[in-house]
């Protein structure tokens, strides 16, 4: 919605780091839609369930079209929109939650058709919505009201898990370095291919990370995110395999198949000598 | 006298060619001018299993696949243990020699099937014996079979011709055993060949070719029996510019994504089964909820769970209406016959589009399965429905309007959201009370757009109405054809269009003392349904995972007319 409407009534808590999300994938689609001449309704937001579907909603300037699906099926309804028009950008927002839990069967399936869309995740390592219970990226321990006696899981690390399943370009970013998060995106919608770009946004509300992922020097906490270092090649995948299984948080571009052939490259290429049949050449075949 | 109707069975074990016989027969048979209708039921493997196939021979459209079997051909001893009490009196028992030996019943004669197919050079002509003894013992010419024979392997290629001989030498083998046998049946009447073009096709075939004919472009589905023909002809037809067809990870995948094409402006559908469908359910509700148009169509089999896969039943309608959670109905076509099956997905397409909203198409096992002769459907008759698109400016209020308004599609201006939510014109998520009850109000009031489908009637004075549904359409027309040649006086209706019922429809069973629905569940799910609507009906139900019996349909629909309405429950 362009301007504020009075019957919305959802709002994202004071410090959110979905806000600065919200920021970035606006600054991206406006370079995207400067630099490809596309208008503004060439663009797709595909949104789950949770506070991160809310961004469809909550986009400011000239709106997109958007689809408000439901809970963690955002990436089958984006496959359906990009192969109904390929001409479109499709952009996915998505938690932890409805991402990497209910929705997790939906990433290797694309990964493996390379489908050629940007995903931005907002994992804040908790169900905000639902107040505050565990997620997939939760740590290990963690007392939550769904997790009375500490989280039992290991939990999910995504950018591995992206990796390893094949996903084309992997980026990692924190809500509060909203340019290069803009800058990330927007090479994610040029990636021909599947496009992660994973955000620490973190919950003021159930799960406060600010100062363990900038750290704070005053309580002698280093903190967890860095900037990925110049001389990392992200053409190579096992570079970026030992990136994202170090310690600490790496910030920029982790991955990105310099090969990448998108699906409707593949498709489009496996049926180049496919001959249609009408009704009529059907008919034609079962005449008695 | 000659006799207008013949039923053959095949029975044995699963990959020993029941199929191809009683497709090559049908082949045959419908060729030389016969109608012809087929079915199978075998168990859910690869190979092997008890497996039987059946073709009915008739010279007037065939509507069941018949009661008595004239003819029974066993594989192997099983099948001859299981079957040869459904053979009629004067019936006759071919059994593989190759396979078992019987002392003589009186009805049997042995035949080596491979031995004498392999004395051809062409081992694969099995089949062909077979179908040459039953030519034989019901007195068919044989140039009807040598033109099907011809027809069906001259394919272009080096070769053709020896196969040819070997299978109708095959044939004569077959034939000269027969008549060595010394049975024979009564000699078939000569065929009446239609004089408009006629095809042969199965029901899936049907449901691809209506869903093609009505303009589909997008298509997702998962393997599953017995859908998965369907998914096979989109994805081998649906290639070239504008065109999706594609197997997707799952059902879930698949109903989203055709939700996610038709967003965009695509005629989509998938085909599925009731596993599938109940794993769907979500979505459907999802694209009631935003208003985006598509067909599922749902071939039924035996259920609850994985329930019976290959077996066919008709207990799926209450999820076809209400296939999710919170207040929606969902239209539910049913196609009755194969023939239908063209046409009733041509009906769920422009039901969809002219609704914007997904309509749920039934098939079921027994009529996916089953090769039938139709008239070649006319294209050129054909009403297709297109939706109706927003072409204006931006700043368009997508469901502003208190009923059906044009749909923006994404990459024209008229940008809104398309929200699973309760949501405002825009497409905004709302909690408003009054905005739920207008955005409800909108969603049902759509409804009022389906009614006006077609229906069948016949002695619509009686009192008492027989009104079946899907495919026991068939075996119930000819068990009323019974209840009239028998003096009964009983009303006739039937449609496809179960949800909404064409509104002229409703008013006449309304008015009726008593409808009674033959319909293969065991809660009487469609009489159930006219019950909600105030229609004073009941069901003769059967949950075996096969079509009903003529004969013994016909005695439960006459044991219930003689009750009258006395014991009723009141409506």
């Amino acid at each position: 919605m362009s301007k504020k409407n009075p019957e919305y009534d959802f709002k994202w808590c004071p410090g959110c780091g979905d806000f600065g999300v919200r920021r970035a994938i606006e600054m991206a689609m406006q370079q995207w839609m400067i630099k490809t001449e596309i208008p503004v309704e060439q663009n797709v937001v595909v949104a789950g369930i949770g506070c991160s579907g809310n961004t469809v909603h909550l986009l400011e300037g000239q709106q997109p079209y958007g689809f408000h699906g439901i809970h963690g099926r955002s990436l089958p309804l984006a496959m359906g929109v990009k192969m109904g028009n390929p001409e479109l950008n499709v952009l996915v927002v998505a938690g932890d939650g409805d991402f990497l839990s209910i929705g997790g069967e939906h990433i290797a399936p694309q990964a493996a058709r390379n489908l050629n869309i940007c995903v931005v995740i907002m994992d804040n390592g908790v169900y905000g919505l639902t107040k505050g219970q565990s997620s997939p990226t939760t740590e290990l321990g963690t007392i939550t009201p769904s997790t009375p006696f500490g989280k039992i899981e290991t939990p999910v690390q995504p950018l591995n898990l992206y990796i390893t399943l094949g996903v084309s370009f992997v980026a990692s970013s924190f809500s509060s370095k909203v340019k290069d998060m803009a800058d990330l995106i927007l090479q994610g919608m040029e990636h021909p291919g599947f496009a992660i770009v994973h955000v620490n946004s973190p919950c003021t509300t159930y799960n406060d990370t600010y100062s363990i992922l900038k750290g704070d020097p005053k309580n002698n906490i280093a903190p967890l995110v860095y900037d990925i270092p110049e001389e990392h090649d992200s053409s190579d995948r096992d570079a970026a395999f030992a990136l994202v299984q170090a310690d600490g948080i790496p910030l920029g571009l982790v991955y990105k198949d310099p090969d990448s052939s998108s699906f409707e490259q593949r498709l489009a290429g496996t049926m180049k000598n496919a001959k249609a049949r009408t009704t009529d050449d059907i008919f034609n075949s079962l005449v008695i | 006298m000659k006799r207008e109707d013949f039923i053959i069975r095949f029975a044995g074990e699963g990959g020993q060619g029941m199929v191809t016989s009683a497709d090559g027969l049908a082949q045959a048979a419908s060729m030389a001018g016969f109608h012809v209708q087929t079915f199978s039921t075998f168990p859910s493997q690869i190979l092997g299993g008890p497996t039987w196939t059946q073709t009915r021979i008739s010279t007037s459209p065939v509507r069941s696949s018949g009661d008595a079997i004239d003819v029974l051909v066993c594989f192997n001893r099983e099948a001859y243990d299981n079957h040869k009490s459904e053979v009629r009196d004067d019936g006759v028992i071919i059994y593989n020699t190759g396979d078992f030996e019987l002392d003589s019943d009186g009805k049997s004669f042995g035949l080596p099937f491979e031995e004498l197919a392999k004395s051809t050079g062409n081992a694969r002509a099995e089949n062909m014996v077979v179908i040459g003894a039953f030519a034989q013992l019901v007195n068919m010419p044989q140039e009807y079979l040598d033109e099907f024979v011809t027809k069906r392997f001259s394919r272009g290629r080096t070769g053709d011709e020896e196969i040819i001989r070997s299978n109708i030498e095959a044939m004569h083998l077959g034939r000269a055993e027969a008549e060595a046998s010394g049975f024979s049946l009564a000699e078939m009447a000569d065929p009446v060949k239609p004089e408009y073009e006629q095809i042969l096709i199965k029901g899936n075939e049907a449901v691809s070719a209506g869903a093609m004919a009505a303009g589909v472009n997008f298509y997702v589905g998962y393997p599953i029996s017995p859908a998965t023909p369907i998914l096979i002809a989109m994805e081998r037809n649906l290639v070239g510019e504008n065109q999706f067809a594609y197997q997707a990870s799952s059902e879930i995948e698949a109903i989203n994504a055709i939700i996610g094409g038709s967003y965009t402006g695509k005629k989509a559908m998938t085909a599925t089964s009731g596993p599938g469908l109940s794993l769907m359910s979500e979505a459907i509700g999802m694209a009631w909820m935003t208003e985006i148009p598509f067909v599922v169509v749902n071939v039924q089999r035996g259920g609850p769970a994985t329930g019976l896969p290959t077996k066919t039943e008709q207990s799926d309608f209450q999820l076809a209406l209400h296939p999710a959670h919170g207040d929606s109905a969902i239209p539910v076509i049913a196609a009755g016959t194969v023939e239908e099956c063209f046409y009733a997905t041509v009906a769920a397409f422009n039901w969809a589009e002219r609704y914007q909203g997904p309509v749920i198409l039934l098939s079921e096992m027994m009529l996916a399965d089953r090769a039938q002769n139709i008239p070649r459907p006319d294209l050129s008759k054909l009403k297709i429905e297109n939706r109706d698109v927003y072409s204006g400016p931006e700043g368009y209020l997508r469901y502003e309007a208190k009923e059906l308004s044009p749909m923006p599609l994404p990459g024209s201006p008229g940008s809104y959201i398309a929200n699973a939510s309760e949501h405002d014109p825009y497409g905004d998520t709302t909690h408003l009370p009054e905005r739920h009850v207008q955005m409800m109000e909108r969603r049902f009031s759509k409804l009022k757009l389906l009614e006006d489908g077609e229906y069948e009637s016949q002695n619509t004075e009686a009192s008492i109405a027989v009104m079946p549904w899907g495919g026991s359409k068939g075996p119930t027309e000819e068990a009323y054809e019974l209840l009239l040649e028998h003096g009964q006086h009983t009303a006739w209706y039937y449609t496809m269009f179960l949800h909404p019922l064409p509104a002229k429809l409703l008013e006449e069973l309304l008015q009726k003392d008593l409808v009674i629905v033959p319909e293969l569940n065991f809660q009487g799910q469609f009489s159930s349904y006219l019950r909600s609507l105030g229609v004073k009906a009941e069901s003769i139900t059967q949950y075996t995972g096969l079509p009903f019996n003529v004969g013994n349909l016909a005695q439960q629909l006459e044991e219930r007319l003689g009750a009258g309405t006395k014991g009723m429950v009141n409506v």
